[in-house]
């Protein structure tokens, strides 16, 4: 069992950041509005509001990692140019989704799109994160700032997800290898 | 420093402003920026700041830049005020919308 050194970094960039990310996205959300947004909600004690202030900088963290290990490690692999008449485009994943008009939309439209809009979900959470950093259950007393900041949640999970699921589809019709070797697991030959 | 006596505090909705507006700025530059670099070649060399990257390192970089400058000046300006967050909130949002809308390649085809 092995995997590549570009494997594995898709992996950490997608599975780890991204969909830690997304899966954390959704806690969010029911966690802000159950708070500040529900008016049954009983008042949040001061434990309750540090676990809400680390819970969004972990959320803010994980955005940016996602979006720099993608930018700056994943995609520059991505991208990567043949040599002058490469038949094989295997290694320049790219180029292969260019190369026939049946695949290029995974490029021209999905990775055009994932590309920049994956970076709108860190800037949303690192707002939404300050903004309860400052104000904490007084948010409750700010109806209109609260509602604003849940909607700019809302897009960052719509940003990591777009991003997320082209992703994913993108690695499956051009996977993201090369690299070093490494070896998970030496099965012993029968 | 008692967090529970801080947290009760009356506090101006301005830095929530500040924050909200600065976060739908930095949303639309980017949109505005990807756009610009997608169709001006000039600009889309002076974006290639990583060649490795190119243009997305110049366009997400120039982004941060103008949301973390907006945000440092709103803030000071508006930290101890109390503002008509109606208006500023929809203007956010608008501009929240118009920068997901400039990512979306066959949108910012259109323009």
């Amino acid at each position: 069992m092995e995997i590549t050194t570009r494997s594995l970094w898709t992996m950490i960039h997608g599975m780890g950041f991204g969909a830690l990310y997304l899966m954390a996205c959704s806690g969010a959300l029911v966690e802000l509005y159950r708070r500040y947004c529900s008016h049954d909600a009983a008042q949040p004690t001061a434990r309750d509001e540090t676990f809400l202030r680390v819970y969004l900088c972990a959320m803010a963290a994980l955005a940016w990692l996602a979006v720099i290990t993608g930018s700056y490690i994943v995609y520059p692999w991505y991208r990567t140019k043949p040599p002058a008449g490469a038949t094989n485009l295997s290694a320049y994943p790219r180029y292969l989704l260019l190369s026939s008009p049946h695949t290029s939309g995974w490029h021209n439209i999905c990775m055009e799109w994932k590309e920049y809009v994956a970076w709108i979900a860190p800037i949303a959470i690192t707002m939404a994160a300050v903004v309860v950093l400052q104000y904490g259950r007084r948010l409750k007393d700010h109806p209109p700032l609260r509602n604003t900041v849940l909607c700019f949640v809302w897009a960052s999970l719509l940003a990591a997800g777009v991003a997320g699921f082209f992703g994913a589809m993108l690695n499956k019709n051009a996977p993201v290898e090369g690299g070093d070797t490494i070896h998970l697991v030496q099965e012993g030959t029968k | 420093m008692n967090t529970t006596a801080a947290s009760t505090t009356p506090l101006p909705n301005g830095p929530g402003a500040a924050a909200v507006l600065a976060a739908g700025i930095g949303s639309f530059a980017l949109g505005l920026f990807a756009v610009l670099a997608d169709k001006v070649a000039s600009i889309k060399s002076w974006t290639n700041f990583y060649n490795p990257t190119g243009p997305l390192s110049g366009v997400t970089t120039c982004a941060v830049f103008v949301w973390l400058t907006a945000w440092a000046i709103l803030q000071m300006r508006w930290r101890n005020r109390e503002v008509r967050f109606a208006r500023i909130g929809a203007a956010a949002l608008v501009l929240l919308a118009l920068g997901i809308l400039l990512t979306f390649p066959p949108f910012a085809e259109l323009l």
